[in-house]
């Protein structure tokens, strides 16, 4: 696959008296992604203490809005970004994944922290060894907790991965 | 029927686990220990008998603390409850019930309360193995 460009090429009018663009060329995947990737509305499953790193990440210093994924939608039907944010324990894991199977497509989830991405130091009888368990996981966030300049990379990758994905409309060809 | 208490009161009370109650209400009665903060138990696994069972006693108005410990053994775990003389007894023994396995004779309703139902054996106790996970979802990998 060739590499996605940064940006969507856009080809001005060269007729003169004309200033702004008329018409611009592109790929239904690129447009389609470009928009999907700016309009990251997180659902965040906080359980745990990286909470405090994931209000410090939404708010002014960091400002994930930048990215387009600040408003946090607390209904999993309107969000297209899981963000597990803490321990996940085997009684919760049932509500985790009811909350994963009610978000419509297209969905990606972010494990924040170390214990999301493996169960941390949590090896016992209560927690999950990592969510990737019990979901799918797109994009793994290490830290205990993670310092947000890596919870912004990681919104970044996953940015750059749905830019070049495929993002299947009509049919799973197109 | 009061059982007497020493004079001073030791940090530290040892009884035998059919006079719990007993100590208890009169510590409540003569000690002014109006809070029960903590009941907990400790697995001794080599020990006979096994386990500790222990309470913590405050007294909001002379701020004493005392702690009672009783043995009970494995093969007969039991307690009397401490729930006619304390509500907040109600939710540490259940707790102490699913982590140690210790039954509280007299207690209203013994549920699980931090974990779930269906979880088999006790986890707190030294021989649950430590890598025994009862996952409630189906794992995907």
């Amino acid at each position: 696959m060739a590499t996605a460009p940064a940006t969507i090429p856009i080809y001005p009018t060269e007729k003169a008296g004309h200033s702004g663009f008329e018409y611009f060329s592109t790929r239904k995947d690129e447009l389609v992604g470009w928009a999907r990737k700016f309009s990251l509305f997180p659902y965040p499953f906080v359980t745990a203490c990286c909470a405090m790193e994931f209000m410090a990440v939404s708010s002014t210093p960091y400002d994930t809005d930048r990215f387009g994924a600040a408003l946090p939608r607390f209904s999993p039907r309107q969000s297209d970004l899981l963000m597990v944010v803490g321990t996940v324990t085997h009684k919760q894991a049932p509500i985790l994944l009811k909350v994963y199977e009610q978000m419509c497509e297209p969905k990606w989830v972010m494990a924040f922290g170390a214990c999301a991405t493996s169960g941390g130091f949590y090896q016992n009888y209560a927690a999950v060894a990592g969510i990737d368990k019990i979901i799918p996981v797109d994009i793994y966030v290490p830290g205990c907790p993670p310092r947000p300049e890596t919870v912004i990379d990681a919104i970044m990758k996953l940015q750059a991965r749905i830019a070049g994905d495929h993002h299947p409309i009509l049919t799973d060809k197109f | 029927m009061n059982v007497p208490l020493p004079v001073p009161l030791p940090p530290a009370l040892e009884v035998a686990a059919a006079e719990v109650l007993a100590t208890a209400r009169a510590l409540k009665a003569q000690g002014c220990f109006d809070l029960l903060i903590d009941v907990t138990a400790v697995d001794w696994p080599q020990r006979t008998p096994r386990f500790d069972v222990v309470y913590h006693f405050y007294s909001t108005a002379t701020f004493a603390r005392v702690r009672v410990k009783t043995r009970v053994t494995e093969s007969d775990p039991t307690v009397d409850s401490l729930v006619p003389l304390y509500g907040s007894a109600l939710f540490m023994e259940r707790e102490c019930h699913e982590m140690y396995g210790i039954t509280f004779r007299g207690h209203p309703d013994l549920r699980p309360i931090l974990l779930y139902e269906g979880f088999e054996g006790h986890p707190l106790r030294k021989d649950y193995p430590i890598g025994r996970e009862q996952p409630l979802v189906k794992f995907i990998k």
